[in-house]
């Protein structure tokens, strides 16, 4: 026990001598929790938007307003000439060109339908398709109220349907923060796990100081232990703090017992701290350990329904995210802060990274025995 | 120079013996391509909801056979009440539940406006929207198929044109985005770690008493680089065109050299970074937070730049990629000539001549 009180010791003050990794502990992730908050952000708004307008009548001057005012899209330019519209559309200054047919106004009186053209530049494909259905949307709120005030009609003299009304559970102001903030913070946890850990063995193992280590009566598992704990405990640190500057700055809802978040964490962090002792085993320079957790952790991260939904990978991929512990952090950290989750509903993820902490660390063991 | 070539086939050794590395470089597209190209999606597709069904009539068993039949939705779960909803959206399965009050059909018919009620998980937003959307569409094609389809007056329909991609895939975003990732990893990251690593090793004191010009060192360690760089863009394009077919309409020729003035500027980026620093870790700890983040990030690839606050926007101009994915996204998909896109191409030149000019400068004071 003093063995491992003495390493943790050597341990934290190197951490904290070393001018490059304070920063890079403390200071980088608020930035990037910050910077990432903001930027990691797939509402759409803002959409350019060039009218051609060749009527030029109250109504489609009133069908512009309604689009411009909605708050999603916003005006470039109104032009005459469709050909200079779709210039802007291809030097990406207008996303949509929207285009009103002479006689818009005479031909919806007289033959109670007409068509207004939607021009989407759909390079980045999902974009396109939530402009167009933004567009749409405005353009049947539009023509439902125009019916209204022309013929003055009642929406409930219509014909029969289905009244469908929805409800937005556990964020009805869709605020995208509130999804997003708890991901990042497994990202940042993550990062300080598993790079961190591994490249600090590494380290030992490139200047030659780890041969001094083994001849010391320090035994594996003290230093295994000694040179783990500080980054587990530097990693929950970590994530107190994101939360409490989640907290401040967004307004993240706590919905749930927060303990169980970090409860999972510690589980969470084993899994990690392991793998970076895995890698740590069969790399013998800090560059190669580097690359090869930044492979893994890039293929974690991407796989973790952080930014797309797991439910909409093919089979095999989903099959894939079961053995990726990010992968459940990141869904238990958002069940219990955005619906309150509690023991019940989180216990088998629990579970799962038990064994994934357990499966890891022992390869890890076993395999580092073998190479010293 | 025959010295050159000499100093430049030391460097290909070294490149090529460290197997490990080598096999990440190339492996990183291929894995990046598969993952964006099949996983990374945001379409909907079997997603788990429940039902209440309150009505338990003819006309509700057809409406959630409808949803069901989508291959949007499958049901995972019958409610029998109002208390069950809670419960299953915790357990975190459930995404959507479609509560369907008693007398469904009958106030179809007699009160000619049936309620239903749409219950989404919105701690995905985006998700959760998008549900509603697809429920909803699914609903009202039900309820005319239930009515025939009723003209209304004064109908507008919209018509909707995709322009450069009518079927929406997202191949067209990520082929770039990848391309420019991987340049920047290989050109930026790997050569301000070799010229470091010669440093932190002691060896480039060796190599500058050498008859070797310094700008020869350089050059020797750098042009391996921009060949692996060059081999591993063909290969992400070859991949996209093969597996995505996603198509070069402009010239190739162009597209090659845009994207050596890319390797260039990454490169002159890499050596400015090996000239800030002698360790290792710190070089890749810069090329990691201050190059690859913001080619991640900033650059239009995997968030719309649009939708990010003014300041991120405008701090968005200074990261090279941004350029970099407009240039490639013309001549890809547009089939832009040199005309169209020389604004970008100049934004590029520009940088890749200032950081080549500070960082020759700098490495020029190390010296002395």
């Amino acid at each position: 026990m003093r063995t491992i009180f003495f390493i943790l010791q050597k341990e934290f003050l190197q951490v904290f001598r070393n001018r490059s990794m304070l920063p890079i502990i403390f200071v980088v992730p608020v930035v990037q929790l910050l910077v990432l908050a903001f930027a990691a952000n797939y509402e759409i708004k803002n959409l350019s938007v060039d009218v051609v307008d060749y009527d030029g009548t109250p109504w489609s001057r009133q069908l512009r307003d309604k689009l411009l005012s909605s708050g999603y899209f916003s005006l470039h330019r109104q032009v005459h000439n469709p050909k200079e519209a779709f210039e802007d559309l291809e030097a990406n200054r207008a996303d949509l060109i929207l285009t009103i047919p002479r006689h818009f106004e005479r031909n919806l009186v007289r033959e109670n339908e007409v068509k207004v053209q939607l021009l989407v530049n759909a390079i980045n494909g999902s974009k396109a398709g939530l402009a167009y259905g933004y567009a749409a949307g405005i353009i049947g709120q539009f023509n439902r109220q125009l019916r209204l005030e022309w013929l003055a009609l009642d929406e409930d003299d219509g014909p029969q349907h289905i009244n469908v009304s929805y409800r937005y559970w556990y964020n009805p102001h869709l605020n995208y923060k509130f999804f997003m903030v708890p991901g990042i913070l497994v990202v940042l946890v993550t990062l300080i796990g598993a790079f961190l850990s591994g490249m600090n063995i590494v380290k030992e193992k490139e200047m030659g100081t780890i041969e001094q280590l083994n001849v010391t009566p320090i035994r594996k598992h003290h230093f295994i232990i000694g040179k783990l704990l500080p980054f587990w405990i530097i990693a929950l640190f970590e994530l107190a703090f994101g939360l409490a500057v989640g907290k401040l700055v967004f307004g993240l809802p706590f919905e749930g017992n927060i303990a169980w978040v970090f409860l999972f964490a510690a589980v969470y962090l084993l899994v990690m701290l392991g793998l970076g002792l895995l890698i740590s085993t069969f790399t013998e320079t800090q560059q190669q350990s580097m690359f090869i957790t930044w492979f893994f952790l890039i293929i974690f991260i991407l796989m973790s329904g952080l930014f797309t939904p797991i439910e909409s990978m093919p089979a095999w991929a989903q099959q894939l995210t079961l053995a990726n512990p990010v992968a459940y952090f990141v869904k238990v950290i958002r069940m219990v802060m955005q619906k309150g989750s509690g023991w019940e509903d989180i216990k088998h993820y629990f579970g799962i990274m038990l064994m994934l902490a357990a499966v890891v660390n022992s390869v890890a063991v076993w395999n580092y025995r073998k190479t010293v | 120079m025959r010295e050159f070539f000499v100093f430049v086939r030391k460097e290909c050794y070294h490149i090529f013996r460290d197997k490990r590395t080598l096999l990440i470089l190339f492996g990183m597209p291929v894995v990046l391509i598969v993952l964006f190209g099949f996983a990374i999606t945001n379409e909907i597709r079997n997603v788990k909801i429940a039902v209440l069904d309150g009505a338990r009539d003819v006309h509700s068993r057809q409406l959630v056979n409808r949803i069901t039949a989508s291959g949007y939705f499958t049901v995972s779960s019958y409610l029998h009440a109002d208390k069950d909803i809670e419960p299953v959206f915790r357990q975190g399965e459930v995404k959507m539940v479609v509560v369907i009050p008693a007398g469904f059909s009958h106030d179809f018919y007699h009160a000619r406006k049936a309620p239903l009620q749409l219950l989404t998980d919105a701690s995905d937003p985006n998700t959760g929207t998008t549900l509603i959307n697809y429920a909803n569409a699914i609903i009202l094609q039900y309820q005319q198929e239930l009515t025939g389809e009723v003209k209304l007056p004064l109908t507008i329909h919209p018509e909707a044109r995709m322009i450069y991609n009518p079927s929406l895939k997202s191949v067209f975003l990520f082929v770039p985005g990848v391309m420019t990732l991987i340049l920047m990893l290989v050109s930026a990251m790997m050569t301000s770690i070799t010229i470091t690593r010669e440093k932190e090793l002691g060896t480039m004191e060796i190599l500058l008493v050498s008859p070797l010009k310094p700008v020869t060192i350089i050059a020797g360690k750098v042009i391996p680089y921009i060949a692996l760089s060059f081999i591993t863009a063909l290969t992400i394009l070859a991949m996209g065109f093969w597996i995505f077919g996603m198509p070069v309409k402009g010239s190739m020729l162009l597209l090659l050299l845009e994207c050596l003035l890319f390797c260039l500027a990454a490169l002159s980026l890499g050596i400015l970074i090996s000239s800030l620093t002698n360790s290792q870790q710190t070089a890749m700890m810069i090329s990691m937070m201050g190059l690859l983040l913001p080619t991640i990030l900033l650059s239009g690839f995997v968030f719309p730049l649009e939708s990010m606050p003014r300041p991120l926007q405008v701090l968005a101009n200074i990261v090279p990629a941004k350029w970099f994915i407009i240039i490639l996204k013309d001549v890809m998909l547009k089939g832009a000539g040199l005309r169209q896109v020389w604004q970008p191409t100049a934004v590029l030149g520009g940088m890749t001549i200032f950081f080549l000019l500070l960082s020759v400068r700098k490495f020029k004071t190390r010296l002395s």
